[in-house]
């Protein structure tokens, strides 16, 4: 590891916390290829480590929005807490169809969101106080 | 309560799966049902669904800490600037609106398709 490959890893460790930040994700999806391109990691690997600075990650922010009140700490924990299910879930579907099929398909569920979340964007929203 | 109960049991069992199949934390899936389903405003989603996020990637990062997969220091050291970002990304997010939170986020999951995709 040289000084560019760390400088690396601090800059993109800032843009993801950026990223989660600005839109609530952990930033997964900026750690994983960091770590890939500048560590030399493998895939699960990258994947594995990508959690823990994902922990960092949401700590804080939700840390933050809590103190700017935007936080649901009921509704955010039982997600939390029921997600195990979802690994079970997600065990089950990868034995029963291929890798490309679930790539796929959440491809499709993540541009139907996008589609979505544009439409109620661009509608009126002055119910909504924004 | 009686009716969201289940509707948060979907969305921790969509953001588990997505989580556990492809190793990220689950936000891309689940701030966008808090919003569309739950009429969560796009602040108090992402916000909550950071909280989601702590749960699920520590129970997450122990599993795989278990099989050795891992690299602490690694994660360590890009963990410690993203903590700074989170907090320069989180006040940012208050100075914008809300509709300008829901376009960046549009963005990230269009990138997020095309790179599952390719």
């Amino acid at each position: 590891m040289d000084a560019l490959d760390v400088t690396g890893l601090l800059a993109i460790g800032f843009c993801a916390g950026m990223l989660g930040g600005l839109v609530g994700v952990g930033g997964g999806v900026l750690f994983v290829p960091g770590l890939v391109i500048f560590l030399g990691l493998t895939q699960l690997e990258a994947q594995s480590t990508s959690l823990l600075a994902i922990v960092f990650v949401a700590l804080v922010g939700a840390w933050r929005q809590g103190r700017y009140g935007n936080l649901r700490v009921r509704d955010g924990l039982i997600v939390g807490v029921l997600s195990p299910l979802g690994v079970l879930a997600g065990t089950v579907l990868a034995n029963a169809v291929t890798e490309r099929t679930l790539e796929l398909s959440f491809a499709a569920v993540q541009l139907f969101f996008a589609w979505s979340l544009t439409r109620r964007a661009l509608r009126p929203r002055d119910r909504l106080g924004a | 309560m009686a009716s969201r109960l289940p509707k948060l049991v979907v969305i921790a069992t969509v953001g588990g799966a997505f989580s556990g199949l492809f190793g990220v934390g689950g936000g891309t899936v689940i701030v966008p049902l808090l919003i569309l389903w739950f009429g969560y405003g796009e602040r108090e989603a992402t916000g909550t669904s950071l909280l989601a996020i702590v749960v699920i990637a520590t129970l997450a990062a122990f599993a795989q800490g278990t099989y050795g997969n891992v690299h602490v220091g690694a994660g360590i050291l890009i963990g410690i600037p993203a903590m700074a970002g989170v907090i320069a990304g989180t006040a940012l997010q208050q100075r914008i609106p809300e509709r300008a939170v829901a376009g960046i986020f549009a963005v990230l999951l269009v990138v997020s398709a095309a790179v599952l995709v390719l």
